[in-house]
C-alpha cells in the first residue's frame, strides 16, 4: 500500500541560549491509509515535536534543519506558509493534550467551530453552523444546538476534548495527529475519549498518528507502534510483535514497567537514569548509558535500521551483531 | 437584562464616591492656610471689612454648616458662587469644560486609534524593524515631558512650517457654532457648519497630539506585550493547527484577548488626562477649564476647586463604569 505521509530523515533543533538542542535527529517513518499508528516514548523523547514538525508549527527558537515530510508525495517543508496553511485542518488536522486551555476563551463553539469549517469548506455561516451541529452529534455531545452558543467555560473538560475532536474531523481530514488526548482528562472518561476518535476516524477512513506515553492505550487501539527515546526511533513494529517480541532494550523497559504486567507485591521496574544532554549529546548510541546490554562498540556511531521480522525493525548495534553472527556475517563495523 | 440592572447597581455606587470626595476636597480646601476674604479684601482693608467678607461668603459658619449649604446646593446643580469672579461656577464650568473636554476626548481618541495598531504590528514583528521604529516612537512619548514637546511642536509646526494654528480654539475671523454640547466640532458637525469644523480640528491637532502622546506610548507597549503573552497561548496553536489565516488570527482570535489591560489603561488614563490637560492648554492658550482652575487654586477660590473637582471625578467614576461594561463584551467570563 501507498504511504499517506512519509517523514524522512527528519531534523529538528531548538536554538537556545545554552547551545542547539537536538530534539530530533533522523527520524524517519511511514504512515499508511486508515491505519492507527502509536508514537510511544517518556516524556522529552520528541513525541509533540515529530507531530509538531509534520504540521509545521514548530515555535522559534525551534527550527526544522533537514529532512523531508511527504504528504502524497509533496514535500510539506517545500510550501509556502500559506499552502502549509490550507493544509492545516483540511488534510491534516490535530488534537492536543490541554483541552481547558486550547480552545479561545472569549469565543463561542459555534463561532471556533463554523469559521473552520468555512475556511476549507468554503461554505457560508448558516451552512457551517449545520455541519458543526452534525459534528458535534457525532461525538456524542449532549444538546448539540446549545453547546453551539456556549463557551469554552461553560464546558468541562471531556466536552472540550470532543468539541476539539469534531473540529478537527469538521473537515474530513486524511491524518488525525493526536498529541496525548487524553492525558489531561479524568481518568473515568479516557477511555470514552479515545474510543471516540479510534470509532470516528475508522468510520471515516482517517489515518490516525496517536501520541501516548501509555503503552496500555497503544496495545488496545493502534495497528503499528514507533517508540521514540532522545529524538529517535528505537523501534517499529505491529503492536502484536512488539508487545510478544520486544527487542530494544528500551521498548523491554518500558514493558516491564506497566503496571498490569508487573507481578503483585513487587516493585514496579523502572529504567534507571535519565535521557542524555541533546545540546552535548554523546557520538554513538543514545541509549548507552540506560542500556543494560551495552558493549564498548555500541559507543561509536549510531545505530541504524535493523530489519528484524516481518514489519519490525529495530535500531541498536548491538541486537544488529548479534543477528548478523548468528548469520554468519561476522560483525559488520 | 443582567448588564442593565448591573449599570443601575454600579450608577448607585457613585454617590458615596462623590460624598467621599466631596468632604475630601472640601476639607483640604477648607483648613490649608490662606483666607479668601483677606485676598478679596486687599492688603489695606480693615479687620471689620474683611469680618464683615467673611460673613457674606459664609465662612464664619461652623465646616460641617458650611459643607451642608454647599452639598444642598450642589443636589439643585448649583455649584455656588465663584468667590474670585462672582460668577455662578456653573455658568462658568458650563463655559470652559467643553473646551477641556474636547481637548481629552481627542487626545484619547488619538491615543487608542493609533496606539492599538501600533502595539499590534509590535508584536507581530517582534525584534524586526517595524518593532523597533514603534518602540523607538513609544519611548520618546513615556520620556518627554509635556511643556517641551508642546514648545518643540510650536516650533515646528506653527512657528517654522506654518502649517497648524498654535493657539485657540478657531481662527479668528470666525465665530464660534450655535452652542449645543459646547464642543466646537461636534456642535459645528450638527449644524453643518464645516469651516467651522476644519478649524476647529485643525486647532486641536497639536494639543491633542501632546497632550496623548504619554498614553499612546503607553497603550502601544500594553497592547504589544499584551498581544505576545496571547499568541503564545494554546488556543492561538489550535487556531494555527486548524488552517485558520493569519489575519482572522491576530485580529480575531488574538486581539479579543489581548484587550482587555488595555481597556483598563485606557479606562485611567482617561482621568489623567484631563488632570494633565491644564499644562498643555496653558502651552497652546487653548480656553479650557485648566486655566481657570490654576487661578481659582490661586485665589483659594474654593467654590470653583469644588466645583472642578465634583466634575472630573464624576467623569472619571462613569469612564470606569464604561470601562466595566467594555469588560463585559471582551470576556464573556465575566457575568454581572
Amino acid at each position: 500500500m501507498e504511504e499517506l505521509l512519509k517523514v524522512e530523515g527528519l531534523h529538528t533543533y531548538f536554538h537556545t541560549y545554552r547551545g542547539v538542542l537536538k530534539a530530533l535527529t533522523g527520524v524517519s517513518f511511514s504512515l499508511y491509509p486508515g491505519e492507527i499508528l502509536g508514537l510511544v516514548g517518556e516524556t522529552g523523547c520528541g513525541k509533540s515535536v515529530t507531530a509538531r514538525s509534520i504540521m509545521r508549527l514548530i515555535k522559534e527558537p525551534g527550527k526544522i534543519e533537514e529532512g523531508k515530510i511527504l504528504y502524497r508525495g509533496k514535500d510539506l517543508l517545500s510550501l509556502s506558509e500559506e499552502e502549509m496553511r490550507t493544509i492545516r485542518g483540511k488534510d491534516i488536522s490535530m488534537i492536543f493534550q490541554e483541552p481547558m486551555t486550547s480552545l479561545n476563551p472569549v469565543l463561542k463553539i459555534g463561532t471556533l467551530m463554523s469559521e473552520v469549517i468555512m475556511v476549507h469548506k468554503k461554505v457560508n455561516k448558516n451552512r457551517a453552523l449545520n455541519i458543526a451541529k452534525k459534528m458535534l452529534k457525532e461525538v456524542k455531545m449532549p444538546d448539540p444546538e446549545g453547546v453551539l452558543n456556549k463557551y469554552p467555560f461553560e464546558l468541562s473538560g471531556g466536552m472540550r476534548q470532543r468539541v476539539m475532536i469534531a473540529m478537527a474531523l469538521s473537515s474530513d481530514p486524511e491524518i488525525l495527529i493526536a498529541d496525548e488526548p487524553t492525558t489531561a482528562l479524568d481518568v473515568t472518561i479516557q477511555g470514552q475519549i479515545l474510543r471516540l476518535i479510534i470509532d470516528l476516524s475508522q468510520k471515516r477512513g482517517t489515518a490516525v498518528l496517536l501520541i501516548t506515553h501509555d503503552l496500555g492505550v497503544v496495545a488496545n487501539v493502534a495497528d503499528r507502534v514507533i517508540v521514540m527515546y532522545a529524538g529517535n526511533i528505537v523501534e517499529e513494529g505491529r503492536v502484536k510483535s512488539i508487545f510478544t517480541n520486544p527487542s530494544h532494550p528500551y521498548t523491554k523497559g518500558l514493558l516491564r514497567s506497566l503496571p498490569s504486567l508487573a507481578k503483585e507485591g513487587e516493585e514496579l521496574p523502572t529504567i534507571p537514569g535519565t535521557l542524555p544532554n541533546l545540546i552535548y549529546p554523546p557520538k554513538g548510541c543514545l541509549f548507552y548509558d540506560r542500556c543494560d546490554i551495552r558493549e564498548e562498540y555500541c559507543k561509536e556511531g549510531r545505530p541504524e535500521r535493523f530489519h528484524l521480522g516481518e514489519e519490525h525493525y529495530v535500531w541498536c548495534h548491538k541486537i544488529k551483531n548479534e543477528k548478523m553472527e548468528r548469520l554468519g556475517y561476522g560483525r559488520t563495523d | 437584562m443582567r448588564i442593565a440592572k448591573y449599570i443601575g447597581i454600579r450608577l448607585l455606587y457613585i454617590i458615596p464616591v462623590m460624598l467621599g470626595v466631596t468632604i475630601l476636597v472640601f476639607l483640604i480646601s477648607h483648613t490649608i492656610p490662606g483666607d479668601p476674604a483677606s485676598l478679596i479684601a486687599g492688603p489695606k482693608a480693615s479687620k471689620a471689612t474683611i469680618e464683615r467678607i467673611r460673613h457674606d461668603l459664609g465662612l464664619d459658619k461652623p465646616i460641617y454648616v458650611q459643607y451642608m449649604i454647599y452639598l444642598r446646593g450642589l443636589l439643585k446643580g448649583d455649584f455656588g458662587k465663584s468667590i474670585r469672579t462672582g460668577i455662578d461656577v456653573a455658568t462658568d464650568l458650563k463655559k470652559y469644560f467643553p473646551a477641556t473636554l474636547e481637548l481629552t476626548f481627542f487626545s484619547m481618541l488619538f491615543a487608542i486609534g493609533a496606539g492599538i495598531p501600533l502595539g499590534i504590528i509590535s508584536a507581530i514583528k517582534r525584534n524586526r524593524w517595524p518593532d523597533h521604529i514603534s518602540r523607538t516612537f513609544s519611548i520618546f512619548g513615556v520620556s518627554m515631558p509635556v511643556f517641551w514637546l508642546g514648545l518643540l511642536l510650536l516650533l515646528v509646526f506653527y512657528s517654522k512650517l506654518k502649517i497648524l494654528p498654535g493657539s485657540g480654539r478657531l481662527d479668528t475671523i470666525l465665530s464660534p457654532p450655535t452652542h449645543i454640547t459646547g464642543m466646537y466640532t461636534i456642535d459645528a458637525l450638527l449644524t453643518g457648519n464645516w469651516p467651522v469644523f476644519i478649524s476647529a480640528l485643525t486647532h486641536l491637532i497639536l494639543p491633542a497630539f501632546c497632550l496623548g502622546y504619554v498614553y499612546l506610548a503607553i497603550i502601544t507597549r500594553i497592547t504589544r506585550s499584551s498581544m505576545l503573552e496571547v499568541l503564545n497561548k494554546e488556543y492561538i496553536e489550535t487556531a494555527r493547527a486548524n488552517g485558520i489565516p493569519e489575519k482572522s488570527i491576530i485580529l480575531k482570535h488574538a486581539l479579543k484577548n489581548a484587550l482587555i489591560p488595555v481597556v483598563t489603561i485606557i479606562g485611567i488614563s482617561f482621568g489623567e488626562l484631563m488632570g494633565g490637560a491644564i499644562l498643555t492648554e496653558t502651552i497652546f492658550s487653548f480656553p479650557g477649564v485648566g486655566k481657570y482652575v490654576v487661578e481659582s487654586i490661586n485665589y483659594l477660590d474654593f467654590p470653583a476647586i469644588m466645583g472642578f473637582t465634583v466634575v472630573v471625578t464624576f467623569i472619571y467614576v462613569f469612564m470606569n463604569l464604561l470601562v466595566d461594561v467594555i469588560y463585559a463584551f471582551l470576556d464573556p467570563q465575566i457575568r454581572y
